[in-house]
């Protein structure tokens, strides 16, 4: 017994010697550490949004020679783990990433239940959190807890209002009624979209005539989309997430959902939605979108298609890679990878990002897109907050 | 009246899962918890064959059930024999037969996960309406109905009119005897064993035509068999065939009318209260 | 109940020796080395908890997930309002109610029918509150936002764990863990010489379900953010039957045997690894039911007694001439 406490004494003293070490020897490369699905519910929507955006970043900023920390150009140097779409998992990610890995910056996690969840973590270890990925309500409340996290996509009430103002539009132009269907995927997303959505049409004058949720591993969506049906509405809002969003509108095709208005949640951005359902695609409203005709953004998506080999989506993928940028510009200004120093100028000055000025000192971002729509082949944001670019929106005229 | 085609329609698939369990457990007397790994095995194959070959499930099916049929043999023969001969009681078998096939169902999913992901996966077959009552209907599932049907109809007309389809049921009814009566009772065993993994990945094939699906879904899947073969009385065919359309029609109401992320919590209900009052199953007669 | 003999005193004596030296750790080291061993503590408890039942009925339960996530979710409801001591034994004994319940109804079932029942217990748990909350909540988890570092639920966790070890050395001891050895060797024996084999079995599971709770409840804090998935990871149940089975169930220190290197191993596997955790707990499986049938103590057992036999055999010839 006491052998082995002296090994122990050994064992910290030569682990005190090589923190030392490790401090005096000049460090040449910036460790960032990530955690995000690659397994799981959510692996697809990451596989699309997440990590192609970040590791699109990654070589930009290596090709560039590094990021400049006080005049030393260093280059950055990724760490990937899989959090199995658990929040438990993402926790015990972070918590390697900065024991094991002592990595010198995090890349936020992706969706808005595992950018909540990993909060509280993330900001024990002193790291920014820009959540590029979350879409909800009382984020200012999380950020007054967690002042080093920062919520980039925008509120649900935001998202909600919208949309009923959307739906106000198309029911102005005659091409629907008052009665609409509601359903939401039971995931933070869903949920929030959910409390926010339904005050938000009922004081726009609609009436809910069908409303359920449904589990996030939902494999049947028949039952669904037949319930919705009989309930004969004049427009169909799903707050959905990326399998669902693929099955409730194949369902909704089959059944021949007679609406003037069909909205899917995440995932309608994606090309991919475009790819599977043709021209059934055509006038399907969609959570989030960019205006992919703003300036530079038709080369960044050329790139992004390049370097990854994969087509950036028309919604968060932009905003993973802003908050990147951001990252990257406020470790340049801070002259140091101090992580306070970071944390300190990104609260100050506006960024200059692919999606133009963006400004968190706040540490809600106020500028985002809203509700986009499919027209023509493209996703186009029809309403947003901060932007101006939008275009009007078009009645859904049958599945064909 | 929409509920009840769409819940038949389900239940379809269900009873051919269940009854692939059910001789397995019945027969072979192996509770074989790799089962639903097996299913969703089969929903990738199918959805190889149909992506990359453009194989259509119906096709498939003739490809698949016949590997099943080998592999699941194969699995009898050399992983569940060895703990049949060295079970000293039927207690001793249970317990080791529970822990090496919670082993495969593992050893099946790692696999799965490791060739094609966690993501969840759909692919597109026959998805057009048909128009029954007024109301449309995926054409892949009616598609899939019909040919659950014809599958467990042919092996309706096995077990009840061949001679080895006798022989089988008489393993299930007591194997002491049925040796007795010069019937190859290990033989028997595999057979059924085999059997019953080919009618579960011939149910997982026409899944997959209309049922999102991903490398961890198989546990559910041998949950809701289970259910459906203590329903139905443990190596009843014909009782698990009426219990899988009665989850069917469950599953389909509570989703439909209250509210759907209480499927999976009707069915454990459901299985709890068999459990409970009639372990025997619903057309089971108590046995001591 | 006896006196301790002489054994008993010094089982008792290093044991709480390794405990003192155990709960030194912190000093030394609050980074990998204490989350690591916080994971050991953490199944070391559960799965000796699990073997108090488990082990004498041979009954497989996977319960496990069912009773730990109802210690979270006592912590995570109450974290605010109750103080955090109460809330574990609410947990405990939330979860033992639980367990009283399910062992009243299925411990007359056969072993296969309890353990598809107790799979499918954590599932409806974890459906159910999940359901709760989307209806009820306005989120899908809740923070349990504490001053506790890891080193407190670690010292926390170590408590507990002397205290399952005290339990169980108790019950051995008792008229209880006497009826349970004979149930374990034959039920129908045990029932003829008078054994209330059900009341035996459910006060059992009930203690057992008790510990599981309690480390539940301890462990809500350490993710500070908790939801239904998490809380009722059936893979927590899995990890458990692996690890005591592995270890070996006949004794009350068999399960370490197991715990330790299995929680070190997956450690490194889900971090570097993450696709093939399942292949491995399969693997685990395998080498249970095909090399280890008792487990790591079957094997150390074996060696002990040949090694004995072979010191032993002169002095036994001696005796009988």
């Amino acid at each position: 017994m006491l052998r082995r406490n002296v090994l122990k004494v050994a064992a910290g003293a030569v682990a005190a010697a090589m923190l030392l070490t490790g401090a005096a020897a000049a460090q040449d490369v910036i460790k960032i550490g990530a955690s995000a699905p690659k397994t799981g519910p959510l692996a697809g929507g990451a596989e699309v949004t997440h990590w192609p955006a970040l590791h699109l970043w990654v070589h930009d900023v290596n090709e560039r020679g590094g990021i400049d920390v006080g005049g030393k150009k260093m280059k950055v140097e990724l760490t990937e783990y899989d959090d199995r779409t658990s929040g438990e998992e993402a926790i015990k990610n972070y918590q390697r990433l900065a024991t094991v890995d002592k990595v010198d910056f995090v890349v936020a996690p992706y969706s808005t239940g595992l950018n909540i969840a990993a909060a509280p973590i993330i900001a024990q270890y002193g790291y920014p959190q820009l959540g590029a990925t979350s879409v909800g309500d009382g984020f200012e409340k999380l950020a007054a807890q967690w002042p080093s996290s920062f919520w980039l996509l925008g509120s649900s009430t935001a998202f909600a209002e919208d949309l009923a103002g959307v739906l106000v539009k198309l029911r102005d132009a005659g091409a629907i009624g008052n009665k609409v269907a509601v359903v939401n995927v039971a995931d933070a997303f869903g949920i929030e979209l959910m409390n926010a959505g339904k005050p938000a049409l009922t004081a726009a004058g609609f009436e809910i005539v069908y409303e359920t949720s449904y589990p996030i591993d939902q494999q049947d969506f028949a039952p669904i989309i037949q319930a919705a049906q009989a309930a004969k509405p004049d427009a169909f809002v799903a707050f959905s997430y990326p399998p669902d969003t693929f099955g409730l509108t194949e369902q909704a095709k089959i059944a021949d959902l007679k609406v003037g208005a069909f909205y899917v949640g995440v995932a309608t951005a994606f090309p991919a939605y475009a790819a599977a359902n043709g021209a059934a695609a055509e006038g399907v409203l969609g959570a989030g979108a960019v205006n992919p005709e703003a300036p530079g953004m038709p080369e960044w998506r050329a790139r992004h298609k390049e370097v990854t080999g994969m087509e950036a989506d028309y919604w968060a993928s932009a905003m993973t890679y802003a908050s990147l940028q951001i990252l990257e510009q406020a470790i340049t200004r801070a002259g140091s990878l101090d992580k306070a120093a970071v944390l300190a100028e990104i609260k100050k000055a506006p960024f200059d990002t692919i999606l133009g000025a963006m400004d968190l000192s706040s540490n809600v971002n106020p500028k985002f897109w809203t509700v986009g729509q499919w027209q023509g082949g493209v996703y186009y944001g029809v309403a947003a907050r901060g932007f101006d670019d939008i275009k009007e929106p078009i009645a859904k005229k049958g599945w064909n | 009246m929409t509920i009840i085609i769409t819940g038949l329609l389900l239940g379809g698939t269900y009873a051919l899962v269940a009854v692939g369990l059910t001789l397995q457990y019945g027969v072979a007397r192996i509770m074989n918890l790799a089962n639903g790994e097996n299913l969703v095995f089969a929903c990738f194959v199918a959805m190889w064959l149909f992506t990359g070959f453009a194989i259509s499930p119906i096709l498939g099916i003739l490809l698949v059930v016949p590997v099943a049929f080998v592999i699941n043999w194969a699995i009898y023969a050399f992983a569940l024999r060895p703990l049949v001969k060295r079970a000293k009681t039927r207690g001793q078998l249970e317990v080791d037969s529970i822990l090496s096939t919670f082993g495969l169902m593992f050893i099946f999913q790692g696999i799965m996960l490791l060739t094609f992901g966690g993501q969840v996966f759909k692919y597109s077959y026959l998805a057009d309406p048909v128009t029954i009552f007024g109301t449309n209907y995926g054409l892949n599932r009616v598609v899939a109905f019909l040919a659950a049907v014809v599958i467990t109809g042919a092996l309706w007309l096995f077990l009840y009119r061949t001679r080895y389809g006798t022989a089988i049921r008489a393993v299930a009814v007591d194997p002491v005897s049925a040796s007795l009566v010069a019937i190859d009772v290990p033989k028997a065993s595999a057979f059924a064993f085999a059997l019953g993994g080919a009618l579960t990945a011939a149910s997982g094939v026409l899944l997959s035509s209309f049922y999102a699906f991903n490398a961890s879904l198989g546990v559910t899947f041998t949950m809701k068999a289970l259910i459906v073969v203590i329903m139905g009385g443990v190596g009843d065919v014909r009782g698990a065939v009426i219990a899988a359309l009665l989850l069917g029609l469950a599953e389909t109401a509570v989703a439909s009318l209250i509210d759907p992320g209480l499927t999976i919590a009707a069915t454990y209900a459901l299985f709890i209260l068999v459990l409970l009052f009639r372990p025997q199953g619903l057309f089971g007669r108590r046995t001591t | 109940m006896s006196a301790l003999t002489h054994k008993e005193w010094r089982a008792v004596a290093v044991s709480a020796a390794l405990l003192g030296v155990a709960a030194l750790l912190p000093v030394f080291d609050q980074g990998f080395v204490l989350s690591l061993s916080l994971n050991i503590v953490m199944y070391m408890v559960l799965c000796t908890a699990w073997t108090l039942f488990s082990g004498p009925t041979h009954y497989i339960s996977l319960a496990t997930a069912a009773f730990f996530g109802i210690g979270t979710y006592a912590v995570a409801l109450g974290i605010g309002t109750l103080p955090f001591p109460l809330l574990v034994l609410i947990g405990a004994g939330g979860a033992a109610l639980l367990a009283a319940v399910v062992g009243l109804a299925t411990l007359r079932l056969s072993g296969v029918y309890f353990v598809i029942f107790t799979l499918g217990l954590a599932e409806l748990m974890r459906q159910v509150v999940t359901w709760l909350q989307t209806q009820f909540g306005s989120a899908l988890g809740l923070y349990v936002l504490t001053d506790f570092r890891e080193m407190h639920i670690y010292w926390m966790l170590l408590g507990v764990g002397a205290l399952v070890y005290l339990v169980g050395f108790l019950i051995n001891r008792s008229r209880l863990g006497f009826a349970m050895r004979i149930i374990g060797n034959d039920e129908t024996v045990a029932r003829h010489v008078g054994v209330d084999t059900a009341r035996a079995k459910v006060i059992l599971f009930t203690v057992s379900g008790a510990f599981i709770g309690a480390v539940g409840a301890i462990l809500a804090p350490r993710y500070s953010y908790v939801t239904s998935p998490a809380a009722f990871n059936p893979m927590i149940s899995f990890q458990v039957v692996i690890m005591a089975l592995l270890g070996g169930t006949n004794r009350l220190w068999g399960p370490l045997l197991g715990v330790i290197p299995f929680t070190i191993l997956f450690d490194q596997i889900s971090a570097y690894f993450p696709n093939h955790t399942s292949l491995a707990i399969g693997i685990a499986f395998m080498a249970i039911v095909y090399l280890l049938p008792r487990g790591v103590l079957g094997v150390w057992e074996d060696i002990v007694r040949l090694r004995g036999r072979v010191r032993i055999a002169p002095a036994g010839e001696k005796a009988r001439t």
